[in-house]
Formats: C-alpha cells, sequence, structure tokens
C-alpha cells in the first residue's frame, strides 16, 4: 500500500509537486499519468526518500521510506533504467543489489529468468544493453528482494508492444498476489495495455483519477460526420456540450441523444461511440493541455 | 494506518471493501545491516574494470619500480626499508584516487539511485564506502610490502624496518585515501575531485614556499610537511599536533562537508 498525503515539491519559486493525495491500494496496479515535466518523477523521488518534501508525506505498507526495515525487500523500486554502471554485467548489477538485500544468488537467476534475459545477455555489460534490455534489468532488480510493493518510473518505455504486454502480465500477476503498483508514463496507450486505474497529473497536480472504465465513461461520446461543423451547431442548438477534436468531436452527452440529432437533421455519421480508447486520449489531452508545456505557448 | 487518514485520502486501484488484509511492513530497525553495506560496497569497487585495474595497476606498478631499482639502482645499499619507502611512493599518489572513485560513482553513474533507495540511510553508505576504500587500499599496500620483501630477499639488503616506520606509512597512507573519499564526497565528480586533490596541496605548498609569512601555517597545514616525520617514523608531540591539524584542514573537513553535502542531496 502507498499513501501519500498533501505531497508538495517546490524549488524556489516552481511548485513541481502540489499538494498531492491518492492512496494505492494492494491488488491494483496504478498508473501515474502525465506529460513529461508533470512531477512525476520527483512525487515518485519523495515516495522513495530520495528528495526530501517540502511539505506532506509519503507513506508505504504505512511507514516513511526512510523507516523501513531493509527497504529492498518490501518495496522494488526503479526510478531510472539507464542509471546502471555500464561497466558492469546484468547479473553483477543484481549480484551486488543482492549482497545488501540479503538474498542469495539463486535469487538473482530467478529474477533473470522472471524478466526473460537469457543468461548470455546476463552476462553481457550494461553498456551493450538496449533502453528494453535496462528496463528488464531494472525490474528484476525491484523484485529481487520479493517485495510487496513496486515503485517503476517510465517502466515501459523504451519496450516494444510486445514487451509491453508482457510487462502487464508480470505486473498483473504480481498484483493478483497481493501487490501494489504505482507505475508512471507520459503515455497514455502504454499506460492504458498496463495499468487498471490511473493518477493523472499536470504540472504538479493531480487532474483525475479511478478505473479505466470510469475515466472512460467521463470522456463522453466521440462523434465524426460528414459535416462535423454542421453537426456541432445542431448539438450546441441542441443544448449538448461540445468539444471539437482533431478527428471528429467529444460530445458531453449519451451516443443516443447524438444519434438521434443527426438522424433528425440528416447529418451523416462516420463514427459514433462512447468514449473508447481515443475518448481517454482526447480527455488526456484535453485535461493536460491547460497544464502542459503546449499549454504554455498557447 | 489509521482509520481516519484512510477516508481522507482519495483512494485509487482494488475494491474498497477487500477482504485482504493491510499489506504489513516488515519488523525491524530501518534500513540493513551495515556489514551487508560494507560488503556491497567493497563489490562495487572492484566489480567494474575501471576499479579493477585501477587496484592492479597499483600493485603491478609498485612492483615495476622494485624491479626496476633491482635490476638497475644501486642494489646493494637497499634495505627493506628503502625498497617499502620506494614501492609505497607511487601509491601515495594512486591510492587517493582509489578513495576518490568510491565516492563519485553513485553520482557520475547515478547508481545512487539504486543504492540509496536499498539504504536510505546514506550516511552509512558513506561510512562502508570509505571504510571499502581503506580496506582496499591495506590490500595494495600488502601486495607492495610482499614485493619490497621479494626484492630485498633478491637483494640481499638488511631488514631494517621498525614498527614505528611501518605504522607510521600504513596510517600515512590510509589518510591519503581517506583525503580522497573526502574530495570525492566534497565535489561529487571523478576529474575534479582527482585534480584537486592532487593540485590543491601542492599548491598550498608551492604558496607557503614562495610567502615566507605562511611558513609558520605551513608546518601545521601543509600535508607533505606534517606527514614527513610520520613516513621517517620520527613522530614526537609537536609532530602529532601539527599532523591533526593538517589531517582536520585537508580530510576532515572536506569529508564533514562532502558527507554533509551527500545526505542533503537530491538523488536524481
Amino acid at each position: 500500500m502507498i499513501t501519500v498525503e498533501n505531497l508538495t515539491k517546490r524549488y524556489g519559486g516552481f511548485t513541481a509537486v502540489d499538494d498531492i493525495s491518492f492512496e494505492v491500494r494492494p491488488g491494483s496496479v496504478v498508473g501515474f499519468l502525465g506529460p513529461n515535466g508533470a512531477g512525476k518523477s520527483t512525487a515518485m523521488r519523495m515516495m522513495t526518500g530520495l528528495t526530501p518534501a517540502t511539505s506532506g508525506r509519503a507513506t508505504i505498507l504505512g511507514q516513511p521510506y526512510r523507516e523501513l526495515h531493509n527497504p529492498g525487500r518490501q518495496v522494488g523500486v526503479m526510478l531510472d533504467a539507464s542509471a546502471q554502471h555500464p561497466g558492469r554485467t546484468g547479473r553483477e548489477v543484481l549480484r551486488v543489489a543482492a549482497v545488501s538485500v540479503g538474498v542469495g544468488k539463486a535469487r538473482v537467476e530467478e529474477a533473470l529468468a522472471l524478466v526473460g534475459l537469457t543468461d548470455e545477455e546476463a552476462g553481457r555489460r550494461v553498456r551493450n544493453y538496449s533502453l528494453g534490455m535496462r528496463q528488464r534489468l531494472g525490474i528484476a532488480a525491484a523484485l529481487l528482494g520479493e517485495p510487496q510493493v513496486l515503485v517503476l518510473d517510465e517502466p515501459a518505455n523504451g519496450l516494444d508492444p510486445q514487451g509491453i504486454h508482457w510487462m502487464r502480465g508480470l505486473l498483473r500477476r504480481f498484483a493478483d498476489g497481493g501487490g501494489t503498483v504505482l507505475l508512471s508514463s507520459h503515455l497514455l496507450h502504454e499506460v492504458q495495455i498496463v495499468a487498471d486505474d490511473l493518477v493523472m497529473i499536470g504540472r504538479g497536480r493531480i487532474v483525475a483519477m479511478g478505473s479505466k472504465e470510469e475515466l472512460l465513461s467521463r470522456g463522453g461520446t466521440t462523434v465524426h460526420s460528414t459535416d462535423d461543423a454542421r453537426l456541432a451547431g445542431l448539438l450546441e442548438a441542441a443544448g449538448v456540450p461540445v468539444t471539437r477534436t482533431g478527428s471528429g468531436l467529444v460530445v458531453d452527452a449519451e451516443p443516443g441523444v447524438v444519434g438521434k440529432v443527426a438522424a433528425e437533421e440528416r447529418v451523416v455519421l462516420l463514427e459514433l461511440r462512447s468514449g473508447g480508447s481515443e475518448g481517454l486520449e482526447e480527455m488526456f489531452l484535453g485535461l493536460t493541455a491547460a497544464t502542459s508545456r503546449e499549454g504554455d505557448a498557447a | 494506518m489509521s482509520t481516519d487518514t484512510r477516508t481522507a485520502t482519495p483512494a485509487v486501484g482494488g475494491a474498497p471493501t477487500q477482504s485482504v488484509s493491510p499489506a504489513a511492513p516488515l519488523e525491524g530497525p530501518p534500513g540493513v545491516p551495515f556489514a551487508r553495506t560494507l560488503r556491497a560496497e567493497l563489490r562495487k569497487m572492484v566489480d567494474t574494470r575501471a576499479g579493477r585495474w585501477m587496484v592492479i595497476v597499483m600493485a603491478a606498478i609498485a612492483a615495476l619500480v622494485l624491479a626496476a631499482f633491482v635490476i638497475w639502482g644501486p642494489a646493494g645499499d637497499a634495505t627493506f626499508r628503502s625498497l617499502l619507502e620506494l614501492s609505497t611512493l607511487p601509491l601515495a599518489l594512486l591510492l587517493p584516487v582509489l578513495g576518490i572513485m568510491a565516492a563519485t560513482a553513485e553520482w557520475t553513474q547515478r547508481t545512487g539511485l539504486v543504492t540509496f533507495t536499498l539504504e536510505p540511510r546514506r550516511g552509512r553508505v558513506v561510512l562502508a564506502k570509505a571504510l571499502a576504500a581503506l580496506l582496499l587500499a591495506l590490500v595494495v599496500l600488502a601486495v607492495a610490502t610482499a614485493a619490497a620483501a621479494l626484492a630485498n630477499l633478491a637483494g640481499g639488503g638488511a631488514w631494517d624496518l621498525t614498527a614505528a616506520v611501518a605504522g607510521g606509512l600504513v596510517l600515512a597512507l590510509l589518510i591519503y585515501v581517506l583525503q580522497g573519499v573526502a574530495f570525492g564526497l566534497l565535489f561529487l565528480n571523478t576529474p575534479v575531485a582527482i585534480v584537486s586533490v592532487l593540485v590543491l596541496p601542492t599548491a598550498w605548498t608551492i604558496a607557503t614556499q614562495i610567502f615566507g609569512s605562511l611558513d609558520d601555517v605551513g608546518e601545521w597545514l601543509d600535508m607533505d610537511s606534517v606527514t614527513r616525520p610520520l613516513f621517517a617514523g620520527e613522530m614526537a608531540g609537536r609532530d602529532w599536533a601539527q599532523l591533526t591539524t593538517g589531517v582536520a584542514a585537508w580530510v576532515l573537513l572536506p569529508l564533514a562537508v562532502g558527507t554533509y553535502r551527500v545526505l542533503r542531496r537530491e538523488v536524481k
């Protein structure tokens, strides 16, 4: 279990993380989603005691990270897969961690097998690893102490689609065994595959959180027609809020309402559905547009 | 976890009525036992090519210097003590680098992200690093001593090493290693630390020689002059006081500032 209460980090006048609170319960894989620079990594570093919080607190399994006994056996942490000494072999990276965590060499081999690094790959120096292999190694290091909680920063970054699905399986099994997973991502489609629940963050603040389904149903109806401009006008005339997006309209109403208006006014619909993956995407863009870098320019 | 905070904090994931009892943390004091931290740090110093070669090269240079001396030098007047001094001369220069590399590695390669999550009490990691560097230095010193003994056997010199000289030599070299650790922690950057550790004390020595008025201060604060009686095994009361002040200025002060820096610094 991870509990974050009013966590805030200020650097001079800049607020990197602004009063965030949430709790990740055992048995869940939660995606911490936000654009680059939203404060995800800073928040995760505060959760793991690497960065002191300006105010608020974070606990893992009910204790501040720095108070945990042998943290490696309780919390698996991977904050940057590239932060490995390039001169060590993958196996050596794990062996050093194993000494500190207090597990044997057999567990190192288990962890390597768990993340699908072959014997030959484990014997290679990290310098010659692809980003995907470094991610696997980082996850192996996180799993080494058989922890109850995982905190992973951008674990799917650099993985191919097959690797992302593999990670979903791995984390799902971990959570099904009573584990708690918090992973960050700046890519919605990635986190959508891997996580079941989402905490969305933009410019240091939480903008939305809940299960994927919950957030999807909040996404309204996506509609695309031969004449979106006319349809938007008709819907607005009918008193339904409409948002224009690149690929059509997002309407804050049931698909039936939109379909009825379109049928009455003889607009040819090309697409009509509730929420959907792109709905969440639009929402992600919408929620973060005001708080992202793009928003600064606008 | 008290129930009031659970209701105050919005939760994500898992069913709120889940029967899974909230996972309890492991019982025990914070962090990991020091012996394991020390073992991990010791291992990290020699498990990369750079680290391993550093140790091998140091031992090899000590041996080579001796071999060269035995072959071409005036071997007739060589004694165990002079051979040992000869073989440890390059070590005084190289051993601090060992300490520097131990101290800076976590920051230059960013492995601190892993190290300091496995042991959040960073002071203990710093202590383990300092001890690991000192232990490795002792190993290198043992090799140099063995090489000097072999060379002396070959040359048939006198066995004139007194306990005072041997002890002084070990202590002086360990001080230099610790100085390396201190400068490494202070700068957290390998090249800057190496240059500083080599240049700053020397610059100070030169300054004391140029400005005669600094001469009196130099006796107390110049690393070369405060360790000279130590190498010679002729420590008197005043020498110990001068050694203490010199070490305080060039080793303990940077060590304290550097440790403070590591404790406070954000690990990124």
